[in-house]
This record gives structure tokens, sequence and C-alpha cells, in this order.
């Protein structure tokens, strides 16, 4: 790895840049409480809420695999694949307390033979990609086991 | 039948992957709904075309791009767009207008000339746009989200990669005697299994591809129908419902479903609820059903859409394939027309293609993949960004 690269968040305020605690940044509605991400600043999507009060929070860094696949080709643009491309999981999490899923990459070297539904998965930052002088952050989920 | 509309003509131009404007597609298929018909391009009041984003302008504005290669006639002109769902978006534009007495007769048209590989995301850097983010940050394809579904399936009903394999196998013998078809090869669950992994469990054989093509229709009143044919198809239902809130099953293209903290789970979920709008419009049922054409976008989504429309109980699916109810001959086939494994997808032309297969079974002029008899069929479809798509065909 490139350790004199500058850390740069992929997406900003989605996430938290802390590597011993990284969370994903949501917001909650004031009024009933349900949890958004990517966050919504504007109005509770609620329908049944007047809610316009919405509060930054981090959700739970931990959750229970829902579903998962991979990518066996590189996506296309404007993901940034590696070269040569390896192969990467990707996971569908269920956040207990916020009751929702949420995906994400799953760290490299977990292959899919590895996963089924319902086991923790736990939320960890990760290189999305690399330029000349900054390495690209994202989070991924990587079983809590492993 | 307050509701309904007459389809008095259907078209189409053979989906592939011909390299040729999207435009050609779009006038040979309404050519031919037109001559199907018996109708002059210059008798039509309303044209409706649904809109393609990947072909520049024109594409944006449908329905008066074709209206022009057709020749100027000052019809009224509207396009419509709901990503997957936008034919069935057109379908509707002209079913209302007709309905409302706004004009007796009808053209919708939609077409497509696809880019190869993937769908991607339209060009230029969104920071905004969740179908832009969603390859920049998770390079989450569309077979990502249906490996997601179909690796669900497995977990959670103990469905197999052979059940999906026979899903593929079923459309291929269905769409072999289809000539629109692109894909007209009959395939064993052996070329299926051997077929390169896309994205687990879900091979390339198992993955709609992208396609060109182009489907039209003719929709009357039906008492302008009476005066134009003997053998009257109509619409009874067209259902465009979005979901309701909250919306718990990860979407295409969402990071996230919506959480269920603030408010309960609706009693219906959304792939439930949109083929319901449609039954609950026509006042028919799924046991009214003799044939349906579903958006196999995978082979195991069209697992999935079995239950969605109640064909059988969540988990049953496989039981109802492996029975052979949905293959031709069974008590219900799914896809004769070969679906999208036969196909690839042409967006806005395709839940259009569903309707028009559906008009050519209930004729009886569906040479070679006819369902003996049907009188019912439903189409089910789902745009991206909430757009559900149901129509219910009936004669
Ligand atoms: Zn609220």
């Amino acid at each position: 790895m490139s350790g004199a690269k500058a850390q740069v968040a992929a997406i900003e305020g989605w996430f938290r840049m802390d590597p011993d605690d990284p969370r994903l940044l949501g917001t909650q509605c004031q009024a009933c409480h349900t949890y958004f991400f990517p966050k919504e600043t504007l109005a509770c999507r609620n329908p049944s809420c007047d809610g316009t009060e919405l509060k930054e929070v981090p959700l739970s860094r931990r959750g229970r695999l829902w579903s998962f696949t991979n990518n066996c080709y590189p996506p296309p643009a404007p993901f940034v694949a590696a070269d040569p491309f390896e192969p990467y999981a990707v996971a569908a999490v269920e956040l207990e307390e916020e009751k929702m899923v949420v995906l994400g990459q799953v760290v490299a070297g977990v292959d899919v033979t590895e996963l089924a539904a319902g086991i923790e998965m736990e939320l960890v930052l990760d290189t999305l990609f690399e330029d000349d002088d900054n390495e690209f952050m994202i989070w991924k989920w990587r079983p809590v086991a492993a | 039948m307050a509701n309904e509309v007459a389809v008095l003509g259907v078209g189409m131009h053979p989906w592939g992957k011909w390299g040729r404007n999207f435009v050609e597609y779009g006038v040979k298929a309404a050519r031919d709904a037109l001559r199907d018909a018996g109708l002059e391009w210059q008798d039509i009041p309303f044209i409706v075309g649904g809109q393609t984003i990947r072909n520049g302008y024109p594409g944006y504005v449908a329905g008066a791009t074709f209206a022009q290669a057709l020749g100027w006639s000052g019809a009224q002109v509207a396009s419509t767009y709901g990503a997957c769902a936008s034919g069935t978006q057109a379908i509707n534009t002209a079913r209302a207008h007709i309905l409302a007495g706004l004009c007796e007769v009808a053209l919708v048209v939609g077409a497509d000339a696809a880019p190869k590989g993937f769908f991607a995301p339209a060009g230029g850097a969104r920071s905004d746009d969740p179908d832009w983010l969603r390859f920049r940050l998770l390079g989450a394809t569309n077979p990502v989200y249906f490996g997601l579904y179909a690796r669900r399936r497995m977990e959670l009903y103990g469905a197999t990669e052979l059940d999906f394999a026979k899903v593929k196998v079923k459309n291929s013998m269905h769409g072999s005697a289809n000539p629109n078809a692109r894909y007209k090869k009959t395939y064993t669950v052996d070329d299926v299994l051997q077929s390169p992994m896309v994205s687990d469990p879900l091979r390339l054989l198992q993955i709609c591809a992208t396609s060109d093509g182009g489907a039209a229709l003719v929709l009357s009143s039906l008492e302008f129908a009476k005066k134009h044919t003997s053998r009257p198809i109509t619409i009874a239902a067209v259902s465009t419902v979005t979901p309701r809130y909250p919306n718990t099953v990860i979407e295409m293209p969402n990071f996230a479903t919506d959480s269920a903290v603030g408010v309960g789970v609706p009693d219906t979920p959304f792939k439930d609820s949109i083929a319901k709008g449609a039954y609950e419009q026509a006042g028919l049922g799924p046991e009214d059903l003799d044939l349906a054409e579903v958006y196999d976008l995978s082979s195991a989504l069209e697992l999935d859409w079995y239950e969605n429309i109640g064909l059988c109980k969540p988990g049953e699916a496989e039981r109802l394939l492996n029975d052979g109810a949905t293959t031709l001959g069974g008590r219900v086939p799914v896809n004769p027309s070969g679906g999208l494994g036969c196909f690839g997808e042409a967006v806005p032309a395709q839940a259009i293609a569903q309707v028009c297969e559906l008009a050519w079974q209930l004729r009886g002029d569906a040479s070679g993949r006819q369902v003996e008899g049907a009188k019912v069929g439903l189409t089910v479809n789902q745009g991206l960004f909430g757009h559900g798509s149901s129509v219910i065909v009936k004669r």
C-alpha cells in the first residue's frame, strides 16, 4: 500500500473517517425517529409524519447479512477498477436498530463461499481507488468472525 | 368495462443488435401496428413515445421524433419516461386520453438502440445522482442487485442454481419459435451452468442482455374498435403504482432501503402491489390468468414474480416451475414469448412488447408458442426509482 498518500473520503459526509470507529452517517427524523441513508435533509419521507427536523446520526456499525453477491467482471465507469481486476463481493446488511438494509462492498479476500445470510458484519474503512496523490476511502463490510 | 380501451393493432421491429438508429425500429413497429389496425398514420390524433435516455435529444422527445419520421401530421404528442416502465407510462397516457374522450384512437411507440455490455449510467460526474453514485462507490451494476435477490431466494427458500437454470431453459424453448426474439437458440441446463459467473449465483446466460428493438400499439375506445374489428382485445387495467413507505427491499439504484422505525411495513410489499393494482382495476385475480409476461431481468427474478403476481405463495415458485405449470402446455405459461432471456432489454419498448405478445396470444396468432384458448393475460415489470408497471389484457 502507498502509505505516503493522503487518505480522503471518496464521498464527502456519507461516513465518518475514523479508522477506530467508522460509521455511516445518516439522518434521523426527530418526530417519528425513522432513519435515512444517505442523509435526507429536506423533510421526513414518512408520509404520515410532518417532521422537518432531521438530525445527523451515526448508524450502527454492525448488522446481519441480508444477502450477498459479487462482481466477477470490472464494473463500468464511473467505477475505477484496479488493473488487474480482482473479483469482490457486495453485501446487503440489515441494521437492527435502524430497521434498514445498507449495501457495501465486502473487504478484499472474502469469497462469497465464506458468506451466509444472517452472519454478523462490521463496517470498516478501506480504499476504493487511488490516484497519484490520494487514496480515496469508502466504507466496506467485513464478516465479524473473519 | 368502463375503463377499458381496445388494442386495435400491434407491431414490432425484431430485437437484436442491429447497429442502426432507434427511430428506424420505432417507425417499423409503428407502421406494422397501423397496418394491423387497418388505419393510416394521418388518422391518428395522438401519439405517445416512450423515451430513451441513451440516444441524445431525439430520445428525450421520442413522441415527436417518431411523429416527424412518420411525417408531421398535426397530431397531439406526448413523451413519457419511467425507466424500464416507460412503455407502460406511454400506454397509460394514451389510455387516459381515450377514456377522457380527448381522442378515439392513439399510437404508442417505444424503441431503443442500446450500448454494448453492462448498462452504465448516463455520462458526466453527478455526485447527487444515486444512479451515478452506485457505480462510482460500489460498482453496483444491475446484475449485482439481481444477484442479491437470487442469493436471497437460495438462503430463504433453498432455491438452487439448477432451479434458476431451468427458467432460462424454459424461456429459451418458448422463444425459439418467436420471429421477434433476438436469441432463438434452445439451451440446456449444462449450457447455462457452464456459462461464466457474472454476479454469483447468476451466470452470463441467466442475465438479460441489452438489445435494440421497437414495439408499437394502436389503442382506441371500445366504440371505435367495434367499427374496425370483429375480435377486439382490450386492456382492462394499467397499474403504474409507486412503493408505499417504508419500502424495505433494496431496489436499484439505492444504497439502502427505507427504515421501518417510524412506521410499520405496509401489508403489501412494493412488488406485490404492482399486479395487485392491476387486478383491482380489472376486477380479476391471479386465478383468472391464462398466461403472464414477467420481467425476467435474471432467471431467478422470474421466480420472484410468480409470487409477486400471486401465482403461488412465497417460497413456492421453484415448485411451480419444476411442476411445469409455467411452461407452454402448463396451467399458466409464463413468458411464452421467450421473455427478456430471449429478447434482451430494449428499455422503452419492452413493456409495450409484453402487451404485443399478450395481444397475439389472445388472438390466437402466436404461432409456435401459442397458449391454447388464452383469454386473460398479465404483464408485470418494474422501472427503477419506483415505477410499478402491470397491464391486464383480455378478450
Ligand atoms: Zn418523521
